[in-house]
């Protein structure tokens, strides 16, 4: 597989001066084409970080990250990205919400009538492929949290990129919600062939879709380890009852535990115990 | 739950905290909001010995209105000052607009023009009419200026800030489908500020108005802010009255305006 996405040695410094954070260190990772790679890790690893430097969001300090072998230098329509919630256009119906891309300039530019006709017929594609025809003329605000997410992936593949970013994109959604959204964004990446990074603090969804777990650690924000998700390509709900599922999950959730450094709730107690009793 | 026969089915009270109100009750209390100062009013002027020129009853009121518009041309007065506070609104508005989408989106706009704006606007606009007079003249457009210079500055801040208040999500997501910076101002920031721009350009238009008896200090010889500082020179209590209260209604009716204009051209806001 060609690689698609090249990560390398990448850095990131929030602030100036004394007041610096270092939010990544060195981090370097190639993705594949067609690829679906999630990211775990505890609070402040830098995978939301590092995923909007792929989208060219927030700049990086320190090293690359090319796709197709272009240096990524800002955001562009080739890197699409599906946020956790609030990017949707109340203003717009549904279906105007997907066909948003049409309205820049960089969508009408070169475009044959063929094209415009192909792009009506995908947009209607995609309205049917989220289960969302019936709501085409809604407004969001008419539509549940699960809905709304559809709206969005559906907005995010409309121009066709290369590369879908998705941070958090379940994470304000119920648990039924999700396992429907999960066989979804699954369904649509076999469709699509299109390579996915995926930002997600909740394991199972990282070891359910991922090809691969990418998982960080905090501190400076880093990659501590890669792991093959050692499961059939077409997943099914049944595969996370699976020992293969549950010892990697384990395995996974363990390590997320050791990387933290952040305290258990005794140590905190304790430190407070000794705080009294020094005052 | 089903109610069962016998039970009481218990319905949480109108004082619960943010209780819902029917539109009778609604319009019941705003009723007595208008109407319990009203009867309060009528109570202290009708005592005995309160002198009409302290303070007269509604029906003195009315009658001074009745002879104002028969014979003072009441609605001459009232034309011109609606049309000083709209010209002075409406040009405000119309500069405010496009500065405060460049200070909502741009830093370097925002670190140029917020500071000076917060240092303007606490000068008092009465102030600035022997300078008015000076640079402007004494015609309408000095009046005009008088309600600019009252209502801009703040307006210029309060659409700064609805731009501002744009969800990041909503810029972002335009920028990964390809948008440059004049389409995600164009077709993202000042789409979604819309709603909040247009209820700033309500509660502005309310400010404008307070500025009319200031604006009509300046040589003024028609307005019913001219027309109050008139009746006062010659003790028609009753007259300050009417202006001030013709003053409130016409900002009722406006506010309303604005409320209705809302609701029209921001129907996703008003679901169910």
């Amino acid at each position: 597989m060609p690689t698609k996405i090249a990560i390398q040695h990448v850095g990131k410094v929030f602030g100036e001066g004394r007041h610096t954070v270092e939010a990544l260190r060195d981090v370097s990772l190639d993705i594949a084409d067609n690829e679906f790679v999630t990211f775990v890790g505890a609070s402040g690893c830098g995978k939301s970080t590092l995923l909007r430097i792929l989208g060219g969001l927030e700049y990086h300090t320190a090293g690359e990250v090319r796709v197709d072998g272009e240096p990524v230098l800002g955001p562009g329509a080739d890197r699409a990205m599906v946020f956790q919630h609030y990017s949707l256009y109340p203003w717009l119906t549904v279906m105007e919400n997907i066909k948003f891309s049409r309205r820049l300039k960089h969508g009408r530019e070169s475009l044959t009538e063929a094209d415009v006709e192909a792009a009506s017929g995908r947009a209607d594609a995609l309205l049917a492929l989220m289960g969302l025809t019936p709501a085409a003329h809604a407004w969001p605000n008419q539509l549940s949290g699960g809905m709304q997410q559809r709206v969005a992936i559906a907005r995010a593949l409309m121009g066709r990129p290369k590369v879908l970013l998705m941070d958090e994109p379940f994470g304000a959604l119920d648990a039924q919600t999700r396992e429907v959204m999960h066989d979804l964004i699954l369904h649509v990446h076999r469709l699509e062939k299109s390579t996915v990074a995926f930002v997600t603090h909740d394991v199972e969804e990282a070891i359910y879709l991922g090809q691969r777990v990418v998982l960080m650690a905090p501190r400076p924000g880093r990659i501590d380890t890669v792991y093959e998700v050692p499961l059939p390509a077409n997943r099914e709900q049944d595969m996370k009852h699976t020992p293969e599922f549950l010892r990697l999950k384990k395995e996974i959730l363990g390590r997320i535990r050791e990387t933290s450094g952040m305290k258990t709730d005794r140590d905190m107690l304790d430190q407070l115990n000794s705080q009294g009793t020094a005052s | 739950m089903p109610a069962q026969s016998g039970t009481r089915l218990r319905r949480p009270g109108i004082w619960t905290i943010r209780s819902p109100l029917s539109r009778r009750q609604y319009w019941l209390f705003a009723a007595l909001g208008l109407l319990v100062p009203l009867a309060l009013w009528w109570g202290a002027s009708s005592v005995a010995g309160v002198d009409k020129v302290f303070l007269p009853g509604p029906a003195d009121v009315y009658r001074r209105l009745v002879s104002w518009f028969a014979e003072d041309e009441l609605m001459s007065d009232v034309w011109i000052s609606i049309y000083r506070v709209t010209m002075g609104f409406v040009l405000s508005a119309v500069i405010a607009l496009p500065l405060a989408l460049m200070i909502g989106t741009f830093r370097p706009v925002q670190a140029l023009l917020e500071p000076l704006t917060d240092f303007i606007r606490y000068m008092p606009a009465v102030a600035f009419i022997p300078l008015v007079m000076l640079w402007v003249g004494i015609d309408e457009s000095s009046k005009i200026a008088i309600i600019f210079i009252g209502t801009f500055f703040q307006m210029v801040l309060m659409m700064a800030e609805d731009v501002r208040r744009v969800p990041l999500a909503q810029i972002e997501a335009a920028q990964t489908m390809g948008a440059d910076i004049g389409e995600t101002v164009k077709l993202v920031i000042f789409q979604a500020a819309k709603p909040a721009l247009l209820d700033t350009l309500r509660v502005t238009m309310g400010w404008a108005w307070t500025y009319l008896v200031v604006a009509e200090l300046v040589a003024a010889n028609s307005g019913l802010g001219y027309s109050i500082l008139k009746a006062q020179r010659f003790l028609q209590t009753d007259k300050i009255f009417v202006g001030i209260i013709l003053i409130g209604l016409i900002g009722l009716v406006m506010d309303q305006l604005f409320r209705l204009a809302h609701r029209k051209a921001f129907p996703w806001l008003y679901l169910r």
